[in-house]
């Protein structure tokens, strides 16, 4: 069984971002990139199922700039055999990746799909369902277990009520929530043979993909700075200003 | 709370630009540490580093180690980590590929290894430990030695110890009493007392091999009659597996300053009947074998100067960003801001930060010229590099480790009242950071082996070498525009005149008045270190304008500038004040008689 693993460059969660004076974007010049989190939790899913010997082969693949090979590499460090990278310049937004993939599937034919719920960058949460429908496939989004078997994948999924628990029949697109698993530090071996792993590179244009943007981002904006707070004279002040000024109750 | 942040991006540029990485990836058995893969393997011992040895910091220091029925019990967390740590195959980095090592260089081993002891300088020990007696074993040892013991020790499954000190053997070890008998089937057995054996004992590996100074029975006095044997704590089966219990005991550790989680052993050999030991090469060489590990322990030891001037400075950074205190300087019933406005507290933090750069630069740079030492082609570059490592050995281990107890205290400073309570985290560091300059030979060892063995046993010639790729630096900055290269310049060139005369005096004076010599070896080892230090940030802010030329707008080029114009006005200002200390301080070191103290 081959899963396809994809993976995003983002800027590093220990980075605080910081929004470009024209308001157009976050300025990721000089700015610590790594792979997504919730990515990173997708690969040492795969690469678990893969030494279970449940998946023969995990693919990873990125999208977009050249510098997302250090990405694919660091996927390859935590075990995954291979990486694609589908090298653009330009913007790329939840649809057009989705597209990517798809085409990206209909070459490998995987028999899973497993990527991050969303990217902290953005918090879209939108590719992984965008590509089950344009495949056609089943999905089970924000799974917190995930048991593959032939012909069939059962995924424990976090809902607001609590977990549930999903049967469905592969190939599926599995998206994974933050407990899923810990995802393993790379060993010193492993970081060296990822170097000599194959990287495949593909344009958008070899996938006959077109990724130019249907969304338009009008502005990029800091949140609001957070005010001071009050001091309430008893409960009955408080409960008012619940009322009438936080609107809550 | 300051998390520890790995400075991957100044170590990137430290190797790349001033240490030659890519020079060194083009030697014959350094292929593989192409700067893409460094960058990989920073960012994961960075990953491993912060998230797994930072956070047993504090706790551990807390905990401490603990000693009962004669073994320790690390502090919580450690035996996971240290197998996490040897699983990832971290321990064996450097190490020999014959042996299970990656043979990567040993300047990305300074960069990683400088991780492991800004994030938990007391569980950095035990893999120092380890390297320098698979050093030791890997040069001296017989194949007999190197086949039991070298590969588990390559993957971290067993530890290893060096036990020089003893009671009365400290930094005079020809004074070493501990006796080995030999025995009919060629293995000696040991007894004898050693003192200060860092993780002579614990619970995070299967086995201890202890690398002991011991005398034989024929043995002539003094230094030239001292072995070394190898004495595990668990003896070793043929097929490999571990057989009894070697008589080799902790019967205490030590109470101390710091790097408490470290456990400092007293160990006694052979109280129930010997413990069983293996000659590593020949007899009465023992010395000599050591010193060949110690040079790399020192190195070491150095590179801790530098992870506490990082650590202390992120520390003291993180606390000055946060704490708001006072109006700005000269503004009445203006807002409160972060202390980190008011410029005493950024001066505090510019020395910091100038120092962690200066000691992490020449200390790479260093690392890169042993590395070129040992895998150069030409001989004569072979040797060109040794005697740079050799000379600049004892200047990377005695300055670093001093400045870093100085940045540490500053580090307390910045915190104000808050430093002086452990809960800041600041006290810790300089806590940990004292013993830097202790063991592995005191700075006071260190500048003793620099003026003399290392300067006037060869006429100062490799001195001479160093001063004249400064004067090239020199020359190349009076090519740059502008005040702050100026600046620096004029610094740096005064410092450089510094060096060339205290040098020359120690060279001149060492053969005559070897006791005036030696009273100013501590500031001239200083005053080296200094300007050592100004030279590589001098280079590297010579990079950094190159870059600034060519468009790029990375303010961390501009950064390295401006730190660079702060270490020459505020450190390199410091050189001419010990150059005068050095050639006219002997006479009032030596000149009251004993008993006037």
């Amino acid at each position: 069984m081959k899963i396809l693993v994809p993976v995003k460059r983002v800027v590093d969660y220990n980075v605080k971002v910081r929004v470009k004076a024209d308001g157009t974007g976050v300025d990721i010049a000089n700015v610590k990139m790594s792979m997504n989190p919730f990515d990173e939790i997708a690969v040492e899913e795969a690469v678990r199922l893969k030494e279970a010997g449940i998946v023969s082969e995990v693919i990873a693949v990125s999208a977009g700039v050249a510098g997302c090979q250090e990405t694919l590499r660091t996927a390859m460090a935590i075990g995954a055999d291979r990486g694609i990278l589908v090298e653009t310049d330009a913007e790329l937004q939840p649809l057009a990746v989705a597209k990517l993939l798809k085409a990206l599937c209909d070459r490998e034919q995987p028999q899973a799909v497993i990527c991050g719920k969303q990217a902290i960058d953005d918090d879209a949460n939108q590719t992984g369902q965008m590509l089950a429908a344009l495949l056609g496939w089943p999905q089970a989004t924000f799974a917190s277990k995930v048991v593959l078997a032939a012909g069939q994948a059962t995924v424990t999924r976090e809902v607001d009520g609590g977990l549930e628990t999903l049967a469905l029949p592969l190939p599926a697109v599995i998206t994974t929530d933050l407990r899923l698993n810990e995802p393993r530090y790379a060993t010193l071996p492993n970081i060296m043979k990822a170097k000599k792993k194959p990287l495949d590179t593909v344009k958008p244009a070899d996938l006959g993909v077109d990724v130019a943007p249907r969304l338009k981002t009008l502005k990029v904006s800091e949140p609001p700075k957070r005010q001071a707070g009050v001091k309430v004279a008893d409960v009955a002040d408080l409960v008012a200003k619940l009322k009438n000024e936080a609107k809550v109750i | 709370m300051s998390e520890y942040i790995a400075p991957v991006r100044d170590m990137q540029f430290v190797l790349k630009e001033l240490a030659g990485l890519e020079e060194i990836a083009r030697l014959p058995g350094c292929e593989e540490a192409t700067p893409d893969l460094a960058d990989a393997v920073l960012e994961e011992a960075a990953k491993f580093a912060e998230g797994v040895l930072s956070p047993l910091n504090i706790p551990g220091d807390q905990e401490g180690a603990r000693w009962h029925d004669k073994a320790v019990t690390m502090p919580k967390g450690f035996k996971d980590a240290y197998k996490l740590f040897a699983e990832s195959g971290w321990t064996a980095l450097q190490c020999e590929p014959e042996w299970g090592g990656q043979g990567l260089p040993k300047v990305l081993g300074a960069a990683v290894t400088e991780m492991w002891k800004s994030a938990n300088h007391a569980f950095s020990l035990c893999p120092l430990l380890t390297t320098g007696a698979i050093e030791a074993l890997v040069l001296s040892g017989s194949d007999k030695l190197k086949q039991t013991y070298l590969e588990k020790m390559v993957s971290g499954v067993w530890t290893g110890t060096m036990n020089l000190t003893e009671p009365n053997a400290g930094s005079d070890l020809a004074a070493v009493r501990t006796r080995a008998e030999p025995q009919p089937d060629g293995s000696y057995r040991i007894f004898g007392q050693k003192i200060f054996i860092t993780y002579g004992d614990h619970d995070m590996a299967d086995n201890i091999v202890h690398l002991v100074l011991a005398r034989t029975p024929t043995a002539p006095e003094g230094v030239k009659g001292i072995s070394l044997f190898v004495v595990p704590k668990f003896m070793v089966n043929d097929d490999g597996s571990l057989g009894a219990r070697n008589d080799a005991w902790c019967v205490s550790i030590e109470h101390k300053l710091g790097i408490h989680a470290s456990p400092t052993a007293v160990m006694a050999f052979g109280d129930h009947g010997g413990a069983v030991g293996y000659l590593v090469g020949e007899e009465n060489r023992g010395l000599e074998y050591m010193f060949i590990m110690m040079n790399a322990a020192r190195f070491g030891v150095g590179l801790e100067g530098v992870a506490v001037c990082e650590r202390a400075y992120q520390r003291a950074r993180d606390y000055a960003r946060d704490r708001i205190q006072g109006t700005d300087i000269g503004v009445r019933g203006g807002p409160k801001v972060p202390i980190i406005a008011h410029p005493d507290v950024r001066r505090m933090l510019m020395s910091m930060k100038a120092q962690a750069e200066a000691s992490r630069a020449l200390a790479y740079v260093v690392a890169a010229a042993h590395d070129t030492a040992i895998h150069h082609p030409d001989p004569e570059a072979r040797k060109q590099n040794q005697a740079f490592v050799d000379l600049m050995i004892p200047v990377v281990k005695g300055w670093s480790t001093e400045i870093g107890i100085e940045v540490a205290s500053t580090g307390v400073q910045v915190h104000g009242g808050m430093g002086f309570i452990e809960e800041t985290g600041a006290a810790q560091h300089l806590r940990d950071s004292r013993i830097s300059a202790i063991y592995e030979g005191t700075t006071g060892i260190q500048a003793n082996d620099l003026i003399g063995r290392k300067m006037a046993r060869e006429g100062g010639a490799t001195l001479k070498a160093v001063i004249a790729r400064m004067r090239a630096v020199e020359a190349e900055l009076g090519a740059q525009a502008g005040e702050d290269f100026a600046a620096i310049r004029r610094r740096f060139g005064a410092g450089i005149d510094a060096l060339a005369r205290a040098g020359e005096w120690i060279v001149a004076t060492y053969g005559q008045d070897v006791r005036a010599a030696s009273a100013g070896a501590v500031p001239f080892l200083r005053l080296f270190g200094t300007v050592a230090g100004g030279w590589q940030m001098a280079r590297a802010a010579l990079v950094a304008q190159g870059r600034i030329a060519a468009g790029d707008t990375d303010p961390f080029y501009r950064a390295k500038i401006v730190t660079t114009r702060f270490y020459a006005d505020h450190l390199l200002t410091q050189a001419d004040g010990l150059a005068s200390t050095v050639i006219e301080g002997a006479a009032g070191v030596m000149a009251l008689a004993e008993d006037m103290f």
